[in-house]
């Protein structure tokens, strides 16, 4: 395999304020070959891709497509070198039909008239070549995510793009779809497409991949390919050091039912009933983690049991407290901690001081405060304990929340919700955009938790995270729990399946699903 | 437009029709005092069509527009102006709708170049609108020597639709009030059926996603907040030279913000913008009939009544409204 | 920051946070002061535009505003519902609303206090005696205003109608309703008066002044009392910290149990209290009648008042003082130099540019931007 390289980069080097996010990056890419670019979040992966894509400028270092010298300024000089990259937060306009979004910017028309007719007969000619069916008359916000990607892929085709850069593109998918999404990987590089791969998930990499880059802390740390090495050494040179892959924990004890949902029905913002008649039960001791793709009500569930959203019907009963009408205040003065899918927009506000995210749901009680006055010196006694108790880098309790990491300030949330006593905990994507030392943390924290005795609900994109730290294992598709299951008895594929709407083998066979 | 809200529309309307005619008493024939009230409404939903309209392209392009009164005070003040030194009442429009322009890149530069925050960039123009043209109206009038003003617009026979009996006489209208019906449907065909208009909509909507395609950002926010500039500045002509020869001190009264509101409640659609500026347009006229006609009760309180309905319209009771998603956003690169 | 283990977002700033003191306090100024410097020179050209002197006018400004003891004084009378008004605006925006309805709001607590002043005596029929008789007249003008201020609020939080629109309604309601009542049934029915006016309030509703000869009144006093009390609610205070909190982010302060309804409508009712107590004051220590249009503009100065303050209390009381001596030394200059007191509004409009448009000032005067943001409402909030 020593075909052309299309696309390459010479020592690309990227500060930013207070972190070197490339630092001479090599890194080539062949003619009809998928390479993957691995690192975990921070590593620089996304820095690169951005150079590459025109968004960023590189401090030092230089760009080469098809063997000329390449810069860029804007992704449509990118665009127009042939580079077609696919974000991991889709560039689409939801509302906004296929046709619009792939045609924008590219649009077929007479006079500044959009000749709608005629974008969507290329649009679908183009999607029988590559196999990617996309409906171009559709809008898109009504389209499931594995399709809005397509309609990406699509969007770089439609420009003659024969680079293609997906940056973490299973993130969002189902396991089938992370399959299909294959397939299309193979066909697409079969008729000369070039890939990069972003991504951070191993076995992915081992699956579909032609060669491999390392990356970590912004150096190329190695370059292999998937025959030469497994997954626990891709690890370790992604990590820098050895890495558990299982998270350790002992057999769960649960004990006295602590969360009850009935029945519950509960809308979303546009009036469609997303949870639907569902209902669960988590005992303290132990944890029930929800599997599911994104979207299938689980962020309106958990709004639901905090108090955030109001339930149509139902209940939600904690311990033998109805609090379905109750304020998310007095959920938490039950026992209720939450840690919120989107620590920015929810967990944190972002301008106060540590010290004062550390207090925001105590701030009001004795010692805390006597009547309305806060009492300032207990507040930064408890915080300054907390930080030291729970790591928490910063510089002091009085800096703006919004100067600390991503990982710091997932653990500002940890520190202020764990440090209350805790009957019920609600864990939503508790990891999502964490490095992996974070991750292991929280992780420990969460099973911490459950071994004091927490019932603990974990909601999380990431079957991965579901499988370990989970003791059972529910399944949420479309608004229903369709399965419950011992975590030890589940498996990726069944869960798989499930998550994507089908029943397992043993129930009801399907007409498509095959026994796992 | 949902059917909700526009049944509430033709709904409020007919009752401030009923209100007028009951009013009027046995005196008029209700034939003759509905046309009346309709011809009235068509009138003075003018500024408030064009500053919907004006707030449709900034607001579609992601920048929120509440200076659209404080661009029609202006515009009605330098409009008024320089027809009463040019004896030319299309050169007043023609500066009126200038001065709008200049106002939206005014707009354009604090809140898409600089970032300000857009409704205190707003702000500030509307605060600077009642400053200057308070200052320069008094630094004018107290030296005397003024001209006199050229008077208003004609009004327009347009022929078959005037022609049609009874009714032909709502139509009978003058050209700023001929030309905010004609924008509505320019409008509407721009925004969905164009390059441009679907441009305009990708900025307001993901601002980053047009970007990456080559869109500029920018350019586009510009040129749209121009442009509404120069249609509010259309509605500003309407008051100096299409409705009274004269200027008043913050004549506008709030229109502007009246105008905001039917943008909004039509759902930032041109066509839905319109329905609601009728609305409005029927609060206000009622008032003007009211006067006339003398309906028992103090003209404060039904003064109040365009008011009261744009709060009313924007608790969302009537259909719940969506704006662009990016709106009010600066876009930072 | 030897090892960085824990960072994932790329581009964090870590240890800039240790500057001393004085300097972030010389850059918190430094724009407002050189906001007002530039609004002064445009101000001048304008003036020298029109054919007049600009130095001139500006010592006659300067004359008029602190040139004798009854300047002074007349500049902090003239400042007092400056303080009040803009307290009312920079508590709002700390609480992430914008209320741009001082205007009605200082009407309701004017109307109200107005009436308090004249008539409950004769309708009580007693005498009140005099420091319950101007507990009672500000009591109920500041509580006119918060409810005026409340219902915006009240709106924001429960149908997200934004309060923006609704306050600048409200401000129409609030004058079309004084209009009615000056000319109807308030009105001083003496048979000198010609002119919407309420009668005089009686005496026992008057706010005493503090020296002999001079109109600077206690109810000044009071406006500084407010502004320390603004402060310390704000900072010192779980109220304070829930009204920041949500203005800061409103989806972080729900999940954290704060009820931000219940916020939304306390933050613009005490704001509108304030500005209902600028009214009221108005009405008891200084005209002692309410008229018809006293107070139109108030409203929008207001909201220059707060920004040019930075939203804290002890910049807006500076910043009230500069307006309320603008205002008062207008009239001096005018009587100098023939320049119309209207300048004033352009300066202020010009100083408000500035403030709120700061990166126009930071670029002019090649200021480095701090990373702190004025982040009000954007958008429409739904």
């Amino acid at each position: 395999m020593n075909s052309e390289v299309v696309l390459e980069a010479r020592g690309i080097t990227k500060h930013f304020p207070g972190i070197l996010a490339n630092d001479h990056i090599d890194f080539d890419l062949r003619k009809g070959e998928i390479h993957a670019l691995l690192g975990e979040n921070g590593a620089g992966k996304t820095t690169l891709m951005n150079i590459l894509y025109g968004l960023y400028q590189p401090d030092a270092g230089e760009l080469y497509v098809k063997g000329r010298r390449f810069t860029t300024h804007h992704p449509s000089e990118s665009i127009r070198a042939g580079i077609g990259m696919v974000h991991q937060h889709f560039m689409l306009v939801p509302v906004f039909t296929v046709a619009e979004n792939i045609m924008l910017g590219a649009e077929i028309s007479r006079y500044g008239i959009v000749n709608h007719r005629y974008a969507e007969e290329k649009i679908r000619r183009l999607s029988k070549e590559y196999g990617l069916a996309v409906e171009p008359t559709a809008l898109v916000k009504d389209l499931p995510v594995g399709v809005q990607q397509r309609v990406e892929i699509v969007k770089a085709l439609y420009r003659q793009a024969d680079i293609l850069i997906l940056d973490e593109p299973t993130a969002v998918l189902t396991p089938q779809e992370v399959e299909e999404l294959f397939i299309v990987m193979r066909r697409l590089v079969e008729r000369g497409k070039s890939i990069v791969f972003i991504t951070h998930k191993l076995k992915e990499v081992m699956a579909v991949v032609d060669r491999i880059t390392v990356l970590r802390r912004g150096r190329v740390v190695g370059s292999t390919v998937p025959a030469k090495t497994d997954e626990m050494q891709l690890a370790e040179m992604m990590v820098g050091r050895k890495v558990i892959l299982q998270v350790e924990k002992g057999l769960a004890h649960p004990g006295q039912l602590v969360l009850q949902v009935e029945d519950l029905v509960v809308e979303d913002d546009r009036g469609a009933t997303v949870v639907d008649h569902l209902s669960l039960e988590v005992c303290s001791g132990e944890i029930l983690g929800i599997a599911g793709v994104q979207g299938n009500g689980q962020t309106e569930l958990v709004e639901a049991l905090s108090g955030l959203r109001e339930a149509v019907s139902g209940q939600v009963i904690f311990g033998d407290q109805d609090m379905t009408r109750k304020s998310p205040r007095r959920r938490i003065e039950t026992g209720l901690s939450h840690i919120p899918e989107d620590r920015r927009k929810h967990g944190l506000v972002l301008t106060f001081p540590v010290a004062d995210n550390l207090m925001l749901c105590t701030y009001y009680k004795p010692p805390f405060a006597k009547g309305i006055v806060l009492q300032e010196a207990i507040i930064e006694e408890q915080a300054q304990k907390l930080v030291q108790q729970f790591d928490i880098r910063t510089p002091s309790i009085f800096v703006p929340t919004e100067k600390l990491s991503g990982g710091n300030q997932q653990k500002v949330i940890v520190a202020r919700e764990f440090s209350r006593p805790v009957t019920l905990l609600l864990a939503s994507q508790p990891t999502r955009g964490l490095d992996v030392g974070s991750i292991e943390y929280i992780h420990q924290k969460v099973i911490e938790m459950r071994d004091e005795g927490a019932a603990v609900l974990l909601v999380s994109a990431e079957l991965d995270e579901i499988m370990a730290l989970s003791d059972r294992i529910a399944v949420m598709y479309k608004g229903k729990i369709v399965a419950t299951m011992t975590a030890a008895a589940a498996t990726r594929e069944e869960l798989g399946l499930l998550m994507a709407g089908g029943t397992v083998a043993g129930e009801e066979a399907p007409p498509t699903a095959i026994n796992a | 437009m949902n059917l909700g809200r526009f049944a509430f529309i033709v709904a409020t309307i007919a009752i401030l029709m009923l209100l007028t005619i009951a009013a009027a008493g046995g005196s008029l024939s209700p034939t003759l005092v509905a046309v009346s009230m309709l011809a009235t409404t068509l009138q003075v939903a003018t500024p408030l069509t064009l500053g919907a309209l004006s707030g449709v392209f900034c607001e579609r392009a992601g920048v929120v527009n509440i200076a659209i009164e404080g661009m029609m005070l202006t515009a009605a003040f330098f409009g008024f102006i320089f027809s009463l030194y040019t004896h030319s009442i299309i050169i007043g429009i023609i500066v009126a709708v200038l001065i709008g322009g200049l106002l939206g890149l005014f707009h354009a530069v604090l809140s898409v170049t600089f970032h300000t925050d857009q409704i205190i960039s707003g702000t500030v123009i509307n605060i600077m609108a009642v400053g200057i043209t308070g200052y320069l109206n008094r630094q004018l009038f107290f030296e005397g020597n003024v001209p006199h003003a050229p008077g208003v617009t004609p009004t327009i026979h347009i022929p078959l639709i005037a022609d049609i009996p009874v009714i032909g006489k709502i139509f009978e209208l003058q050209p700023i009030a001929i030309s905010a019906i004609v924008l509505v449907f320019v409008t509407d065909f721009v925004l969905f059926h164009t390059t441009w208009g679907l441009r305009t909509r990708s900025v307001g909507e993901h601002p980053r996603a047009a970007d990456t395609v080559g869109i500029s950002v920018y350019f586009m926010r510009y040129m749209n907040v121009i442009i509404g500039g120069m249609i509010a500045g259309l509605g500003g002509a309407y008051f100096t030279l299409e409705s009274v020869p004269s200027f008043e001190p913050m004549m506008t009264n709030g229109r502007g913000f009246i105008a905001l509101a039917a943008m909004i409640f039509g759902n930032w659609t041109p066509l839905g913008s319109w329905a609601a500026a009728l609305l409005f347009g029927a609060a206000q006229a009622l008032q003007i009939n009211a006067q006339y006609f003398g309906l028992p009760i103090p003209s404060q309180f039904v003064g109040m009544l365009p008011y009261l309905l744009t709060m009313v319209a924007l608790t969302g009771i009537v259909g719940h409204t969506i704006p662009p998603a990016s709106d009010g956003i600066p876009y930072e690169k | 920051m030897a090892e960085q283990t824990v960072n994932d977002q790329e581009g964090q700033d870590s240890d800039q946070q240790k500057e001393s003191l004085p300097s972030q306090l010389l850059q918190e100024i430094a724009i407002p002061i050189l906001a007002v410097f530039t609004a002064l020179v445009l101000g001048a050209i304008v003036i020298y535009a029109a054919g007049g002197n600009p130095i001139l006018a500006f010592q006659g400004l300067a004359e008029g505003a602190f040139g004798s003891k009854q300047a002074l004084s007349e500049t902090l009378v003239w400042s007092s519902p400056y303080i009040f008004a803009g307290l009312a605006v920079a508590l709002a925006f700390k609480g992430g609303l914008f209320n741009i309805g001082a205007e009605g709001q200082l009407a309701a607590g004017a109307i109200v206090g107005a009436w308090v002043g004249y008539a409950l005596p004769g309708v009580l029929g007693v005498n009140i005696p005099t420091p319950l008789h101007i507990f009672l007249e500000l009591g109920l003008g500041s509580l006119a205003g918060f409810i005026w201020g409340a219902i915006p609020g009240w709106l924001k939080a429960k149908t997200g109608g934004h309060e923006v629109i609704n306050t600048i309604m409200m401000n129409y309601i609030a004058l079309l309703l004084s209009s009615f009542l000056l000319n109807g049934p308030m009105k001083d029915r003496s048979p000198y008066n010609v002119i919407a006016q309420t009668p005089e309030i009686t005496a026992s509703a008057r706010i005493p002044r503090i020296f002999a000869g001079y109109r600077l009144h206690w109810g000044v006093v009071l406006a500084l009392l407010m502004a320390i009390l603004v402060w310390w609610l704000l900072w010192k205070t779980t109220v304070g910290f829930e009204i920041r909190s949500v203005g800061s982010n409103p989806n972080a302060s729900r999940y954290a149990g704060i009820n931000i309804t219940w916020i939304m409508v306390l933050t613009m009712g005490l704001s509108g209290l304030l500005a209902g107590l600028a009214g009221a004051v108005e009405v008891a220590g200084l005209n002692y009648y309410h008229t018809f249009s006293f107070n139109v503009g108030y409203g929008f100065d207001s909201i220059a008042v707060a920004l040019l303050g930075k939203n804290h209390p002890l910049g807006v009381v500076l910043a009230a003082l500069l307006f309320g001596a603008m205002r008062n030394g207008a009239t001096r200059m005018q009587f100098l130099t023939q320049v119309p007191v209207d300048i004033i509004s352009v300066i202020q409009a010009l100083i408000l540019l500035f403030v709120a448009a700061d990166a126009i000032v930071r670029w002019v005067y090649h200021v480095k931007a701090p990373r702190e943001e004025l982040v009000l409402t954007r958008g429409w909030g739904h």
